[in-house]
């Protein structure tokens, strides 16, 4: 027989008291890696944002209110254009590409459709180049890969991931996926819009955003075709890294006083506060599994302790040392610790998988990873918590042993 | 042999103090078989426990075999009762949810036998008390003389050279505590030395010599003060 036979069958005899007390340590543990593996997946999902997103800068007429970075052009607001000219002639470095849109809501054969205009980057590079700006210079130290959008390379469809197109004539229109898909259009197909004929130079991979459902035109012709002016609803500036677009931001508000003007961390700054807040809801979860679990293993644990005085005093007479008996609750401590720390990792994974989507828009998977923080965890509290019944049960005076208790 | 030199034992609480034993003389050579007998609270459990390495004397020395018993460190005397002291007590003291092997098993545990060794001599020693049939169950699912027998099975484990057994028959009917003396008997007669608390007359005369405690003392084995005392 060995010690773990006595502490797996006094535990099969009187499991109550012992599944009363593990678990809260179960509950504690399943809220803590439940909050943890949402908290993970929605970091992971801001950061992958921002990745995919790169070092882009917003420039927003002062009123508007920013939610999502793919609608953040629909608005009825509007800034002039000639902010374009004034940033391109700026001198900034480290800026890639320069991206006006005007966006306005109209019908094409009864259709609603977003109408977005676009000014391509050709238009404004030899804007710069000929009053010898410093765009689409990287700054000094700069590390991050040249992203630069140039007139050989750089295919239309890019347009829904790097945010800038490089040319773009006045009679072509690029078409979101939806759209494409429910008009049955394709590229070189004509379209006719606001009583005059494009031809379709592309249709954009699908997205999931609301740029699926637009129709991409020059800002120009969309300025024309709607009346609107040389106006403009947002310009899009990406920057070659993260270092450069937070120096970007104060030169910009420099030059463009009358504007707002917004990084892609300020876009999804709600949601990295809201995981902030998930963080410290875990800490306050460890916090509650320290003092719920460990009151509830401890008296628990002294209460056991007292049950047993006979069978120890017996122990001992039997030649039990204390170093003995206290390994015995110890030891059964650590199991519980385990199980308890297991079965929370199982059942806040599963919490996690439903309520991530509802809780912050993620989906979440199980992070093994997170079984060993709980048990570990759950051990040490529970190793905490049985240590002075422990000590308590290794200085019982074994005389007991002849008394009826 | 076991020696008790002018041992006294004072329990105190608060103001109150208690003599439990007074100084006390007593040897007790290899292979004895000694009956101590007297009324509640005379003693005699109190005693049991200083010459099982389980409670320290106030005052005074216990020998065994020349070695001062609580002069050793705490895990020493454990050992010792590991090795050479076997107990037998009058409620038996089985842990419930273990079987009678694992019940015998436990000092051989505690000796760090291997899981091989323990489960063969458990085996032996349950057979030589006669519950072969009744290995491998707990202590609930036995009579009270099958689980007294389990429990000298126990004491054996470790082949104790001394024995001391608390009112061993206090709770027997007359066959089965017939039994439990003559396997007494019979360890005796293999050379252990026994110490015996009794309130039982009958189990008292089948040690070699009687010593009758009262208030404390060692005072007389004459067979009349026994019946008065007993």
């Amino acid at each position: 027989m060995l010690m773990r036979t006595i502490i797996w069958k006094e535990l099969r005899e009187r499991p109550t008291a012992m599944i009363a007390s593990l678990l809260a340590i179960i509950l504690s543990v399943t809220a803590l890696v439940a909050i943890r593996n949402v908290t993970i997946f929605s970091e992971k999902e801001v950061a992958g944002k921002l990745d995919k997103l790169g070092a882009n800068v917003l420039i927003l007429p002062k009123g508007v209110t920013l939610q999502d970075y793919y609608s953040a052009d629909m608005h009825s607001e509007t800034i002039p254009e000639e902010h374009v000219a004034e940033l391109a002639l700026s001198g900034l470095t480290g800026v890639e590409a320069i991206s006006p849109k005007l966006c306005v809501p109209t019908s094409i054969d009864g259709r609603n459709v977003i109408l977005t205009g676009i000014l391509p980057q050709a238009d404004i590079q030899k804007l710069a180049a000929w009053q010898g700006g410093m765009l689409f210079k990287k700054h000094e130290g700069c590390k991050a890969k040249i992203n630069v959008v140039d007139a050989k390379g750089d295919a239309p469809e890019a347009l829904a991931e790097r945010r800038a197109l490089q040319n773009l004539n006045e009679n072509e229109v690029i078409l979101g996926a939806d759209y494409a898909a429910m008009n049955g259009l394709a590229p070189g197909d004509t379209l006719k819009l606001l009583g005059e004929q494009f031809s379709v130079l592309t249709t954009l991979p699908e997205s999931g955003t609301v740029d699926d459902g637009r129709v991409f035109a020059h800002l120009h012709t969309v300025q024309r075709l709607t009346k609107s002016g040389e106006v403009v609803n947002i310009i899009e500036v990406v920057g070659c890294c993260e270092d450069v677009a937070n120096g970007l931001v104060s030169d910009m508000q420099t030059i463009l006083p009358d504007t707002k003007i917004v990084t892609i961390a300020n876009v999804v700054e709600t949601q990295v506060s809201i995981n902030r807040m998930m963080t410290n809801l875990s800490y306050l979860f460890l916090a509650i599994l320290v003092a719920v679990g460990g009151a509830s293993m401890a008296s628990a644990s002294f209460a056991n302790v007292i049950e047993r005085r006979r069978e120890i005093g017996t122990l001992m007479a039997l030649g039990a040392t204390p170093r003995f008996v206290t390994q015995l609750f110890l030891a059964k401590a650590i199991l519980l610790g385990f199980a308890g720390g297991i079965a929370g990792y199982i059942v806040g994974s599963i919490l996690a998988m439903f309520l991530g989507p509802y809780f912050a828009d993620v989906s979440v998977l199980p992070i093994p990873s997170l079984a060993f923080v709980a048990s570990g965890i759950a051990i040490l509290v529970t190793l905490v918590a049985s240590y002075f019944p422990a000590r308590q049960a290794s200085n019982l005076d074994p005389c007991i042993c002849f008394k009826e208790v | 042999m076991l020696q008790l030199e002018s041992v006294r034992k004072v329990y105190r609480k608060k103001q109150d103090e208690v003599v439990a034993l007074d100084t006390t003389n007593l040897e007790i050579p290899e292979g004895d078989y000694v009956a101590i007998i007297g009324p509640s609270g005379s003693g005699k459990t109190t005693l049991l426990s200083i010459l099982g390495a389980m409670s320290a004397p106030s005052e005074g020395r216990i020998l065994l075999d020349g070695e001062s018993v609580y002069d050793l460190p705490i895990n020493q005397r454990a050992e010792l009762r590991q090795n050479k002291i076997g107990f037998v007590f009058q409620t038996f003291n089985l842990i419930p949810y273990l079987t009678a092997m694992e019940n015998v098993q436990i000092p051989m545990l505690l000796a760090k036998k291997n899981v091989g060794d323990q489960q063969q001599k458990a085996e032996e020693l349950l057979i030589k008390v006669g519950l072969k049939d009744r290995l491998f169950h707990k202590p609930a699912e036995l009579s009270v003389g099958q689980q007294q027998r389990v429990a000298l099975a126990r004491m054996l484990a470790n082949d104790p050279a001394i024995i001391l057994a608390d009112e061993p028959t206090g709770n027997l009917d007359p066959d089965t505590k017939e039994q439990v003396m003559s396997f007494l008997t019979q360890f005796n007669e293999e050379g252990r030395t026994i110490v015996m608390v009794t309130h039982d007359l009958s189990a008292a005369e089948r040690a070699k010599r009687t010593l009758t405690l009262s208030e404390g003392m060692i005072c007389s084995s004459e067979k009349e003060s026994l019946l008065k005392l007993a």
